[in-house]
């Protein structure tokens, strides 16, 4: 077991950090939370439209593929999320993606990937986003983008939590889990 | 709906590009056909014997080597997460993706086997009926396969464990569709024996994305 004892509360409009050593289990706690991995124990629950319908999860594998273009990925995910294919572009944009659009996956460096995978999020309005290291191999830049997104998505009401390291995101909550480890006595 | 539907959009566009997974299945089909006469002979009536069953075994191992790579690529590089996490069934996702490497690979297949038919010297008028036996045979055997693929997603050499899990899976549509062959070949009622091998493919695309779907969700918890 990584943990026991894990409690929190979330309400619309805010983000909480998730921090701890490697491997205390912060992707496992985001992976339960995203209905991937099932707990030992416990009980996740969303209300309002916090179902499966209203969470993206973006993981520490970015979902990129080699041989397709950036371009026909993000509009991949539009039509997979039935979005229209324009919003596709805006997100490119917004993540300063849109220079490189016809480069395809496997010519994109890491955290071009991460900004790719980060379209995701702008493509598909949700209103419950679960973040894993969201700006590992990210740039200065792109952190501050990353930063941005979460202000302007807790702006809208929506929620954040993510797994961080280093510097966090502006008035976000913090729960520490390396202090939850399980007993191994139990 | 338009999840799957543009997941199944997408398997077709990779499955064509990049090379394209058909290549090697398809050669493998072919060459196993054309060694036949080396193996057993060039005479017409030993061709005639041994052909049906060479064709059938061959359309069936050809259609397990995709098998590997179905739901490999998507759970590595985290593709399977996103679907998964995106709250979309994954009995859709392996339906669509089942589908879309059945059209890349699997119609190929079935478009070469008259030629390799009429190679083993078979009537060249049942040119018909051996690419809709082929059709829908290996309809079946992609749909069975896709439970072994799932399964061995996870793994680093699945390859054996695909093999060890479909193989029994595929010994109704074996037996039915070497039948049809047989009953071609011979110029016997084949009508009853393709029948039986549709079911078994129809039955294929109604169960297996459910095991395969049941596998891929054990596979990224």
């Amino acid at each position: 077991m990584l943990f026991e004892g894990l409690s929190f509360a979330l309400s619309a409009g805010e983000s909480l950090e998730l921090r701890g050593a490697n491997g205390s289990g912060k992707s496992t706690l985001l992976r339960i939370l995203a209905g991937l991995t099932r707990q030992h124990a416990g009980e996740v629950r969303y209300s309002g439209a916090g179902d499966e319908a209203g969470r993206h999860f973006l993981g520490h594998l970015d979902a990129v593929k080699p041989s397709e273009t950036a371009i026909e990925q993000a509009q991949f995910w539009a039509r997979y999320f039935g979005r229209p294919v324009a919003e596709a572009d805006a997100a490119m944009k917004r993540v300063g993606l849109s220079s490189r659009n016809a480069v395809p996956g496997r010519g994109l460096s890491a955290g071009q990937k991460r900004r790719l995978a980060l379209t995701r999020l702008l493509i598909e309005p949700r209103p419950v986003w679960l973040l894993d290291e969201p700006t590992a191999a990210l740039d200065t830049e792109g952190r501050t983008l990353v930063g941005q997104l979460v202000a302007e998505h807790r702006a809208r009401g929506g929620m954040v939590i993510a797994a961080v390291h280093g510097e966090g995101f502006a008035g976000s909550r913090v729960l520490d889990i390396s202090g939850l480890k399980a007993r191994a006595a139990k | 709906m338009s999840a799957s539907f543009s997941v199944f959009a997408r398997e077709l566009k990779l499955a064509w590009s990049g090379g394209g997974g058909a290549a090697l299945p398809v050669g493998f089909f072919a060459a196993s056909a054309s060694m036949t006469p080396f193996a057993v002979g060039a005479e017409t009536a030993a061709l005639q014997t041994a052909g049906p069953g060479v064709m059938w075994i061959a359309l069936a191992l050809s259609s397990l080597l995709p098998m590997e790579r179905l739901f490999q690529a998507d759970l590595e590089d985290g593709t399977l997460d996103a679907y998964a996490g995106s709250g979309v069934g994954m009995e859709g996702i392996a339906l669509a993706k089942t589908l879309a490497h059945w059209i890349a690979t699997g119609i190929p297949l079935a478009v070469l086997s008259p030629v390799l038919w009429i190679m083993l010297q078979g009537a060249p008028e049942q040119s018909g009926l051996i690419f809709a036996a082929s059709l829908v045979g290996s309809l079946a055997f992609f749909f069975f396969g896709s439970i072994g693929a799932a399964l061995a997603a996870g793994m680093r050499r699945g390859g054996l464990l695909i093999a060890l899990v479909t193989l029994p899976l595929y010994v109704p549509t074996m037996i039915f569709g070497a039948a049809t062959l047989d009953a071609a070949a011979n110029g016997a009622d084949w009508a009853g024996a393709l029948m039986l091998t549709a079911s078994a493919s129809l039955f294929g695309i109604a169960t297996a994305p459910f095991g395969a779907a049941m596998a891929l969700r054990t596979a990224i918890d």
